[in-house]
């Protein structure tokens, strides 16, 4: 928790984009290029929660996956205050990458990607220990979040491979917020949940947002999005000036 | 300042006018968990047999940080040194277990003898310490005076880790380890070796065909094609977000890893 609510720390920003592009290349279909973004700015400090809005495929997915590491990213920079210092994503070495993913950054992907053959207490609890919490510590705080998040107790011990969707995410969700790390990730972390589920996550958000976390996500269901936004940010904007760069390169050759 | 265990530049060799490997550099820190992919022929197991001064490179250097912190160039070392650090600070678990084991000496044999390589002598000690790696990789007490002969290809890979972790080592090298398996017991020995690595937090260069193997196992991965590192990174970003057309065929290739 902040003590002052206008610490220097406060005021700078948790995450942020600057000029940040992104186009995939596929070299199977002849090399085609989709341009996702050009020019995305957009910094994101603690105790915000920022909501990506825009239609489907415009790169908000992308966006978050840039920002974990997962994409790599075309132009730009994506610094992330990692405690007293700030490291560029962009830039960054796999194992720095690793590090913030360990000590600064949570992601809550769509869908739930964990080893094979593992329980779902145990897909959390690990992530708590990557963490560096204690494993009783690690244990205890896995069972909490199941429990809250109301999986029931005889799934906790199978692996979700074979869990429906909706378990699959509140696994999912546990393993993402079982650390409290700075800044968190959020893509459609409610996609598959009912009314009661969807209502924990909110709780769950709002609570480390209240403990200053920065948050950075995309929820699709109105309801969710107007009970955790701080503000909207429509990425359209930044996929308007990648298409604008995608012409002017066409237009040179 | 780097403080990597190993680091490797320059990495050259050629068989007549084939290139099996083009100068390759990497740097590998302690704990960390590199693999190596690629098709046959892509000069991968190349590589490893330079990293492991097996075979001499044309060209290039192997540099390994001692245990007592100093940084070597293997080449440099005396034999008796190389064959030193060989058989206690580094392992090599091998595709095929025949060149990893002694094939007609018993399980437990095959665990002490490399304990004895690296200096025990007392046997009960010997025998004790042997019988809680045998445990480790799960297999049963009553086999262990039984030879690899009789035993499953497996159950020959875990004899083949515990062999090579009974000395602690801190670097492990491994080619293809699960390859030629039933995909349940590539399973189990893909477990294993995810927990063993994790829990003694080994260093590991893994050579693999297996995309899904580099996924589960490894923080980077290398790309090769045609003797030369095409593209590296943290092992998810270079599986989902692919840049060069050779690693988008790869991964495009793959049934949902």
């Amino acid at each position: 928790m902040m003590p002052d609510r206008t610490t220097p720390a406060q005021r700078s920003p948790a995450l942020e984009f600057r000029d940040v592009a992104k186009t995939f290349t596929l070299h199977l279909r002849g090399g085609v290029q989709l341009p996702v973004m050009a020019g995305a700015d957009l910094a994101v400090y603690p105790g915000e929660c920022v909501v990506l809005g825009g239609p489907s495929g415009a790169g908000k997915s992308s966006l978050l996956k840039m920002a974990y590491g997962n994409y790599r990213c075309d132009d730009g920079k994506i610094l992330v205050r990692d405690g007293e210092r700030t490291v560029d994503v962009a830039a960054a070495s796999p194992r720095e990458v690793l590090s913030l993913r360990r000590r600064t950054i949570s992601y809550v992907s769509q869908f739930l990607r964990v080893i094979p053959r593992v329980g779902a207490r145990e897909v959390v609890a690990s992530a708590g220990r990557e963490a560096g919490l204690p494993a009783d510590a690690a244990m205890a705080r896995a069972e909490e979040l199941l429990s809250r998040l109301n999986l029931p107790e005889r799934l906790w011990d199978l692996p979700p491979a074979t869990f429906s969707g909706g378990e699959q995410q509140r696994v999912n969700i546990a393993r993402g917020l079982i650390a409290e790390r700075p800044i968190l990730l959020l893509d459609e972390p409610t996609a598959s949940l009912d009314a009661q589920n969807r209502a924990v996550v909110v709780e769950l958000i709002r609570a480390r947002q209240a403990a200053g976390a920065a948050l950075l996500g995309i929820f699709h269901d109105t309801d969710v999005r107007e009970a955790v936004a701080t503000r909207v940010v429509d990425v359209t904007a930044f996929r308007q000036s990648s298409l604008a760069v995608a012409r002017e390169v066409t237009s040179t050759h | 300042m780097s403080d990597a265990l190993l680091q490797a530049r320059g990495l050259t060799k050629h068989y007549g006018a084939r290139t099996a490997c083009a100068d390759v550099s990497f740097d590998l820190d302690p704990g960390e968990v590199l693999a190596i992919v690629g098709e046959s022929g892509s000069g991968k197991s190349t590589l490893l047999s330079l990293i492991a001064t097996e075979l001499a490179p044309d060209a290039g250097s192997v540099s390994y940080r001692m245990r007592d912190g100093v940084m070597r160039d293997l080449a440099a070392l005396s034999e008796a040194e190389r064959r030193a650090l060989m058989r206690t600070d580094w392992g090599f678990v091998r595709q095929d277990a025949r060149q990893g084991l002694r094939m007609a000496v018993s399980a437990g044999g095959n665990v002490g003898e490399r304990l004895m390589g690296a200096g025990a002598r007392h046997y009960g000690t010997i025998r004790g310490t042997a019988l809680d790696w045998l445990a480790k990789v799960e297999i049963a007490a009553d086999r262990v005076d039984d030879p690899p002969t009789r035993f499953s290809g497996g159950m020959r890979q875990r004899l083949q880790i515990a062999r090579n972790l009974v000395t602690g080592p801190r670097l492990v090298l491994m080619d293809e380890p699960t390859s030629g398996l039933d995909v349940s017991v590539q399973a189990r020995l893909l477990d294993l070796i995810r927990g063993l690595v994790a829990e003694l937090g080994l260093a590991v260069i893994i050579v693999t065909h297996d995309l899904a193997v580099a996924r589960l196992l490894s923080h980077r991965v290398m790309v090769m094609r045609a003797g030369r590192v095409i593209e590296t990174g943290l092992t998810d970003q270079v599986l989902d977000d692919p840049h060069e057309p050779y690693t988008q065929l790869l991964v495009s290739s793959v049934l949902a890893a």
